[in-house]
């Protein structure tokens, strides 16, 4: 068999890079471009001019700056932040466990409880968000069983509602709509995970006298970091832009930047603006996506 | 090598019922109707080394797991220094063990995974620190106390593994295949090291092996098991010279085997008839006349020349000697097999030490050749 030479392995490599390049970084320079530009009504000036005999780069900051120093965006931004982390904190506490006895399942029951923790995506997306309005809103199935335990006192105290009864449009209808979009995305990475975990290293805890709890505080969760690494990044960041969930559940109370980012575009119609918002968000996302590569690639070099 | 045969005569000297410090009795496992571990009884004294061996699947892993506390015995008893060890579980049981392949930590040092026994009895740190390093220093590993186990060769790792099980100074060590993951240069080193370790420390010791030597040189009782039961018990070189069974003299080194019937039957001596060669064996068993017999002759108990000589070890021509000619030939470099094929086609395996440099006049392949041995050569199994 002929080895593939040089040319071979680049041109492998090459595909997905030409990819990420047509589809991510030109279009993101475009926006880029966009965000330091100028309106004229309807019309988006050139930042690179030509005129007697001299080349101007006009690039307009101002849309930055405005972020930077309106308290609108800035609120906005963080909630995000805030939303998507509580989001992202409430999937880890909930798909732990069910990742947990998923991968210490029977091995032949595991590809079923696999395909009802995907079975979800078989629906759509919108109309599995929109069920929760009819579920949530006065007199819903949800909204009753949770008036009868007296659930909403306590969220109405948590200032999550804004008192008794009143479950639609409020920070704790957003952040139930989001962590139960998200949570499979929690769970997957977290199962395969778990399911590859070498059981004989909590017999040896268990042989050196740690409890059972004391073995998956020190060895499970310790040897799972990569999973919860990569299933918190999978949740945070779709839901720092989220759009939809905060559309159709959020509320006055709930701003997330991806409200702000549509209000821009098609309501102002400022689409500098409306890019410099992206770009920034882009830029906040990308923070903890590097972080997560660098676990990565920390795991994979250990695994080897 | 010293070491360990101090280490033997220790034990089998301290070998009485009432001195048992670890006692199984009538221990029976069962998973979904199968016998796994099949009422076994054994009585193991304090400083000694037992080891367990068997092929693939015979029970002894599960038998230590049993001891371990990972499998709950399906009936019978293990006790331990007299206390009953049934309603404890794993963490607290006074015994570590050391793991096939190790099940060292991943994401902890050299220095966490020794330490992680001494933690959870909640020790002061400073005690923790001592008491790891005196074990580093025991398995030789103090400059790699901070590394991690992928950062270790494998017999690194094996001595990490020792050190992690014998650091909260358990009572009795468990070792389940202790050198399984090393190749067989290393094997050689790690094993006399291994005893060394053991025998200092002074702790009594169950280990599980496949490996025939590793048990021999290690363990100053074997108790061979097949299908669940113990078929032998005894110091390595009784069950290497007496085997009790065909099984026991198959299983442990290289045997010629043939049936035959016995013939003369006395106090002092038998002869058994084997067809094609005849046996005078200088041990008398419980028997009758006609009845069938085994005999297992060792190879490396047999000697090989061109000519029969009659010599006092061989007094009656005809009896303890064979003539065929040389099939096979395996130089080892310290000794030679040859399987001699004898006129009526059985194949005597003979080994022979090459005590001297071999020159040109050596037997070789299809030569005729005389094999002889002694009476005390054979051994008689009934079973």
């Amino acid at each position: 068999m002929k080895k593939p030479g040089r040319g071979g392995r680049f041109a492998v490599i090459a595909v997905p890079y030409a990819w990420l390049l047509v589809f991510f970084l030109l279009p993101f320079l475009v926006v880029a471009r966009i965000s330091v530009s100028e309106m004229e009504t309807t019309t988006i000036k050139d930042i690179v001019e030509w005129k007697d005999g001299a080349l101007a780069i006009t690039a307009k900051l101002g849309n930055y700056l405005l972020l930077a120093q309106d308290d609108l965006y800035l609120r906005t931004y963080a909630s995000s932040l805030v939303y998507a982390a509580v989001t992202t904190v409430l999937c880890l506490v909930i798909g732990y466990p069910f990742a947990y006895f998923m991968a210490r399942a029977r091995r032949s029951l595991q590809p079923a409880l696999l395909m009802l923790v995907m079975l979800p995506f078989w629906t759509s997306f919108l109309l599995r968000v929109y069920a929760w309005k009819a579920l949530l809103t006065e007199h819903g199935l949800v909204a009753d069983a949770i008036e009868q335990v007296g659930l909403d006192r306590a969220l109405a105290a948590a200032h999550l509602i804004p008192g008794p009864g009143q479950l639609m449009n409020t920070p704790f209808s957003l952040i139930l709509g989001m962590t139960y979009t998200y949570l499979p995305f929690m769970i997957l990475p977290l199962y395969s995970n778990l399911a590859k975990m070498d059981l004989r290293l909590l017999e040896a805890a268990a042989d050196l006298g740690a409890s059972a709890w004391t073995a998956f505080w020190r060895v499970t969760v310790p040897l799972s970091r990569a999973g919860i690494v990569a299933g918190a990044m999978l949740v945070f960041i779709p839901c720092v832009g989220e759009y939809v969930i905060p559309e159709l559940l959020g509320g006055p109370q709930t701003q997330m930047i991806g409200r702000t980012l549509w209000d821009e575009f098609f309501s102002n119609n400022d689409w500098p603006m409306a890019c410099a918002v992206a770009v920034t968000m882009v830029l906040l996302v990308i923070v903890p996506l590097a972080v997560f590569s660098r676990y990565q690639a920390e795991a994979t070099r250990q695994a080897s | 090598m010293r070491v360990l045969l101090e280490n033997r005569g220790f034990a089998t000297g301290a070998r009485m019922a009432d001195d048992a410090f670890l006692r199984i009795a009538n221990l029976v496992k069962e998973f979904d109707g199968h016998r796994a571990v099949d009422d076994v009884s054994l009585d193991i004294a304090k400083g000694e080394v037992f080891a367990l061996l068997g092929s693939s699947g015979c029970g002894k892993t599960t038998l230590l797991r049993m001891l371990a506390g990972f499998e709950t015995p399906t009936s019978g008893t293990i006790t331990l220094d007299g206390r009953d060890l049934a309603d404890l579980p794993p963490y607290v049981r006074p015994m570590n063990m050391m793991f096939q392949s190790y099940a060292l930590f991943p994401h902890l040092t050299v220095f966490d995974n020794i330490a992680f026994g001494l933690r959870r009895e909640r020790l002061p740190a400073t005690e923790i620190a001592q008491r790891v390093d005196a074990m580093l220093k025991l398995v030789q590993l103090a400059p790699y106390a901070r590394r991690k186990p992928h950062q270790l060769s494998g017999g690194q790792q094996q001595r990490v593994a020792l050190a992690r099980s014998l650091a909260k100074k358990p009572q009795l060590l468990l070792l389940d295949e202790p050198l399984g993951a090393l190749d067989k240069k290393l094997r050689e080193e790690t094993q006399i090291e291994l005893a060394r370790i053991i025998h200092d420390v002074g702790v009594t010791c169950v280990m599980v092996t496949h490996d025939q030597e590793e048990a021999m040189t290690m363990a100053s009782r074997i108790a061979v098991m097949s299908e669940g039961r113990f078929l032998q018990v005894g110091a390595p070189a009784e069950i290497y010279e007496t085997p009790a069974s065909r099984f026991v003299a198959d299983f442990i080194g290289n045997v010629n085997l043939m049936d035959g019937t016995l013939v003369v039957d006395e106090a002092d001596h038998v002869v058994v008839d084997c067809g094609d060669v005849q046996h005078r064996i200088g041990h008398g068993i419980t028997g009758t006349r006609g009845m069938p017999v085994t005999v297992a002759l060792r190879p490396e108990k047999i000697r090989i020349r061109r000519d029969a000589l009659t010599s006092p070890a061989t007094p009656d021509v005809g009896v303890n000697r064979a003539h065929g000619t040389i099939k096979e030939l395996a130089y080892f470099g310290s000794f030679t097999v040859y399987h001699l094929e004898l006129a009526s086609g059985r194949i005597l395996k003979v080994s022979q030490s090459n005590a001297e440099r071999q020159q040109g006049a050596q037997l070789t392949w299809g030569d005729a050749a005389w094999a002889t041995w002694t009476d005390l050569s054979p051994v008689v199994l009934t079973q």
